[in-house]
């Protein structure tokens, strides 16, 4: 019973303030909104007994968010949604697309045959994720860490003035 | 608490985020589109492990996966906007339409 309460508390606010992020004027309350709804899917992650995970998902977005604010205050127009204006385009179609993909989603959800549960719950799924991460998907381990270097030299290479990419007002490498 | 349920709300963020991906100018506000889109994924990918084969600890590294995908895209997503502004002054999706022509 507690746990159905506590799911749809957090389903609630999840959706709600994902829905928020897009509908406020202010960016720094749609990044608090975006923050908030991140908490929430954490939270329902630790419902499904997922403790490590469901902190990792929260403690990543809030520092994320931390990292958001920064680029929103160098590249939004109107941070502080002091002055209302719309930064919207081709909003019907989104809307019609996402209602559709929305309707294809869940009708999959309802109407596909799920397989019986294998298995019981690990008493320490923490533990299992750890053996598994030490043992036998070690690999995909080191594949992320292979991808996390790369996008690290990735984003450097990019964003850095006078690096490859850049180039002057006429076009002229630095 | 059922598989459904889980997988309701992780169509519901897919959706949301997917509406803002679409009909955001601000780049800034486009990435966070796909950030929602990215949370409805771990919520379907942890439903999954619980529900459906919680013996084996596949599901746990299939999230673990998705959040480093979503730490990817955003220092790339960002990464690509500097660039984007510093060359062209382009702060919205409207005014990086190169790839257009």
């Amino acid at each position: 019973m507690v746990p159905t309460v506590l799911f749809w508390l957090f389903a609630v606010v999840a959706v709600g303030s994902a829905v928020a992020v897009f509908r406020v004027d202010s960016m720094a309350r749609a990044t608090y909104a975006l923050a908030l709804s991140f908490v929430a899917v954490g939270a329902s992650l630790l419902l499904l007994n997922l403790a490590y995970l469901g902190v990792v998902t929260i403690l990543m977005m809030v520092m994320e968010m931390a990292v958001m604010a920064v680029f929103m205050i160098m590249f939004m127009m109107n941070p502080a949604g002091l002055m209302p204006m719309s930064m919207l385009h081709n909003q019907r179609a989104a809307l019609v697309l996402s209602g559709g993909v929305f309707a294809a989603l869940a009708a999959g959800a309802l109407l596909v045959e799920w397989p019986e549960r294998r298995g019981t719950v690990p008493d320490d799924p923490t533990r299992a994720a750890g053996d598994a991460v030490m043992g036998s998907k070690m690999l995909v381990m080191m594949g992320i860490g292979a991808v996390l270097f790369t996008t690290v030299v990735a984003a450097l290479v990019l964003a850095a003035a006078r690096s490859r990419y850049d180039r002057g007002p006429a076009g002229e490498r630095p | 608490m059922t598989l459904e349920l889980f997988l309701l709300l992780a169509a519901a963020l897919f959706a949301v985020g997917l509406y803002g991906a679409l009909s955001q100018q601000s780049v800034v506000m486009v990435m966070m589109g796909l950030e929602v889109m990215v949370a409805g994924v771990i919520v379907a990918a942890a439903a999954f492990w619980y529900f459906l084969a919680p013996d084996r600890p596949d599901g746990q590294v299939l999230v673990l996966v998705v959040v480093s995908a979503m730490t990817v895209e955003m220092a790339m997503g960002f990464a690509v906007v500097t660039l984007l502004f510093r060359a062209s002054d382009a702060d919205t999706t409207d005014a990086a339409a190169e790839l257009r022509r």
